[in-house]
């Protein structure tokens, strides 16, 4: 790694299966998905796709943070600062001055408003106020004016692997001693962009999906918000605060094959673990436990697993955990990273839920239970669309 | 000592008007609309590349910007944008066409870091990708990520700067980063260019 | 007949921006995906939404469209056989 060690000391998030980081552990811990049928989203869709949705509605959620009646949140907006009030509350920030940055990544950001108001810019003037929460820069404010951070404020939007460069985005600036500590991670919410959008694709599944599974069909989506504080290793011990995990390494690379779908060889993603192993200064042999994106759809299985394969000559121990939130889109490196820090805290892998047979091209199965073992490297994968392949590694606090 | 680095080539668009490390290459009728002028542009520099006629503006704007911005360039050269408005103009179309038919080509440019992997895939790119939404160009966010990757030769160069297409206009400044060359890489560097006429 | 395949070559140059395409260059048992005309896996699915929306087919098995959107003349007889 490049000079100071980066350490986590605060986590944050909400999720289909869970409303905090507890809960979210509880139902890792007992198999125990969010996705079902959509009930606060309004789609013709509803009775089709299966989605990891929240099931807090907008309405409580703005009660829950008490923001007035003319708050203007998204509901990613709502999702992010639910989450990241969290993750500072434990990293015990007491002041929160110009050397606390933020770093969200989002890719919908407030589509959801978008979509239920665009029609109506017309006949109602005083929605015009919305327009501006198309841009993901409006929900990251939305977030950082709640939060009171004034500091670098910056916004990610580079698909699903906007929350794990976030992440790599905060670690820089940290290094480079521009801010002493960041709150980092992604929001997304469900909305009919998306839905519609990824159904024009094809490549959702109208059953759960089944990531790295011969038959897998499709991807589910999902929302949730997930975030990390970050600090230096000097700066958490100097204030006695507890260290979650450390951040050993991290990569990012381009695929450079397609808008939207991952090359056969998986170029990108090989380049981006392995990158991130350097970064490290790790070997393969060397990581415990993957996660993986593992959305299931029959390219990124392969496309991932694949590259995989490439890399280590033994294949870790690997799941998705995509079959328990959904695909979050941005918010997935996020949420990733907060269960690849559990992983190392509970010292435990996570199963890889509706898995029943091994896809005839590559060599490995995923992890089917859940189970207590040694874990001291935790390698996280994101790859977003516009070939942009992230990986993170994470390491047990002592 | 801090390591320097420079700004080696730059390339600017907008009221339909080229510019390359300053000077005027390409103008053309500022009436026409922007998907006329991406059109003039395209067969002024023989372009030849079919896949162009499928992309988005923010995309084509990408490709034409890195295509005079330099002739070749080094498989491990980075890229760090910025805009203002994300993929709005994609966004609004797909937008328009929920309630009847979704367009999946339409849909795969309702994300701002597509342009990213357009321009990887033209010119074989495969080193990091940042792309970033700020309210007005935030140079100082740029130059850091920057500087961190060619100082820890994740990149042995780097294209960034902004790349702004909304529903509107547009505006397009970006820059060719490298560890020689003469002009000093700063944010008031990038800043007086970017606000320079 | 051939008004068909005709409507099909304007339509696909126009859905899927072939701007380097004229109708006369489109022969109809040209491979759609092969190098001459050089269609994408995201053309594809354009071409599932053209037939719903201009022919009222709706193809749900994306593995059925291989067949299907083979050349301009295998697009025609299937529009034709659902009519």
């Amino acid at each position: 790694m490049d000079n100071e060690r980066i350490v986590v000391t605060g986590m944050g998030v909400t999720s289909a299966i869970g409303n905090n980081v507890e809960e979210n552990f509880s139902a890792l811990q007992q198999s125990k998905s969010g996705i079902g049928k959509i009930e606060i989203l309004e789609t013709v869709h509803q009775d089709h796709f299966p989605v990891g949705e929240i099931k807090m509605s907008n309405e409580a959620l703005a009660e829950y943070l008490k923001l007035p009646d003319f708050h203007y949140f998204t509901r990613a907006a709502l999702l992010g600062a639910y989450a990241a009030k969290q993750a500072l509350q434990q990293a015990n920030i007491e002041e929160i001055d110009f050397q606390t940055g933020f770093v969200n990544g989002t890719s919908v950001g407030g589509m959801d408003v978008t979509e239920k108001l665009y029609h109506t810019y017309k006949e109602n003037p005083s929605n015009f106020l919305f327009i501006e929460a198309q841009h993901p820069g409006f929900t990251t404010n939305k977030i950082a004016d709640y939060l009171g951070i004034n500091g670098v404020v910056t916004t990610i939007s580079t698909a699903c692997s906007s929350g794990a460069n976030a992440v790599m985005m905060g670690a820089k600036l940290l290094q480079k001693k521009r801010l002493k500590r960041v709150l980092v991670g992604a929001t997304d919410c469900l909305s009919k962009f998306t839905l519609n959008g990824f159904h024009s694709l094809r490549i959702l599944s109208s059953d759960l999906c089944q990531p790295f599974d011969q038959h897998r069909k499709g991807l589910n989506l999902g929302e949730a918000a997930g975030y990390l504080v970050l600090e230096t290793e000097e700066d958490a011990k100097k204030r006695n605060q507890p260290i979650l995990a450390y951040l050993e390494g991290y990569a990012n690379a381009n695929d450079a094959h397609h808008q939207t779908a991952s090359s056969a060889t998986g170029e990108g993603s090989f380049l981006a673990m392995q990158q991130a192993l350097k970064n490290a200064n790790l070997n393969p042999q060397q990581i415990d436990y993957i996660n993986a994106h593992g959305t299931a759809t029959p390219n990124n299985d392969l496309s991932e697993g694949t590259a995989i394969q490439r890399l280590f000559q033994e294949t870790p121990m690997l799941s998705s955990t995509k079959a328990f939130t959904g695909h979050t889109l941005a918010a997935a490196g996020a949420i990733e990273a907060v269960f690849s820090i559990l992983s190392l805290q509970h010292q435990c892998v996570f199963p890889n839920l509706n898995f029943q047979t091994k896809m005839e091209d590559l060599n490995f199965s995923p992890q089917t239970s859940f189970q207590k073992q040694e874990v001291n490297y935790v390698l996280s994968n994101s790859f977003g669309f516009g070939g942009n392949c992230s990986s993170l590694i994470f390491s047990k606090a002592l | 000592m801090r390591k320097e680095f420079y700004i080696t080539a730059s390339v600017k668009i907008k009221n339909n008007e080229i510019f390359k490390n300053d000077r005027s290459i390409f103008k053309a009728n500022k009436s026409l609309s922007i998907q006329d002028f991406l059109k003039e542009t395209y067969q002024f520099l023989d372009l030849s590349y079919a896949k162009f006629h499928k992309m988005d503006v923010l995309c084509k704007l990408g490709i034409i910007a890195t295509t005079v911005l330099k002739k070749d360039y080094p498989s491990d050269t980075a890229l760090v944008l910025q805009n203002k408005s994300s993929s709005e103009v994609s966004d609004f179309q797909h937008q328009e066409k929920l309630n009847d038919f979704p367009s999946p080509a339409n849909f795969v440019y309702t994300l701002p870091n597509i342009v990213m992997g357009e321009i990887s895939i033209k010119h074989q790119l495969q080193s990091e990708n940042a792309f970033f939404i700020a309210e007005e160009f935030q140079p100082q966010i740029i130059v850091s990520h920057t500087e961190s990757l060619l100082k820890n030769n994740k990149a042995s160069a780097t294209i960034c700067g902004w790349l702004e297409a909304n529903l509107n206009d547009y505006y397009v400044f970006l820059n060719y980063i490298e560890p020689q060359g003469e002009v000093v890489f700063s944010a008031p560097a990038l800043l007086e260019n970017y606000i320079h006429e | 007949m051939s008004n068909l395949r005709e409507e099909l070559k304007e339509k696909i140059i126009e859905q899927l921006n072939l701007e380097d395409l004229s109708v006369e260059d489109i022969q109809n048992d040209d491979l759609l995906f092969g190098d001459e005309i050089g269609l994408d896996s995201i053309d594809a699915l354009e071409l599932i939404v053209l037939l719903e929306k201009d022919y009222g087919i709706k193809l749900t098995d994306p593995a059925e469209g291989k067949e299907v959107f083979k050349s301009i003349e295998t697009l025609a007889q299937f529009i034709e056989s659902k009519q």
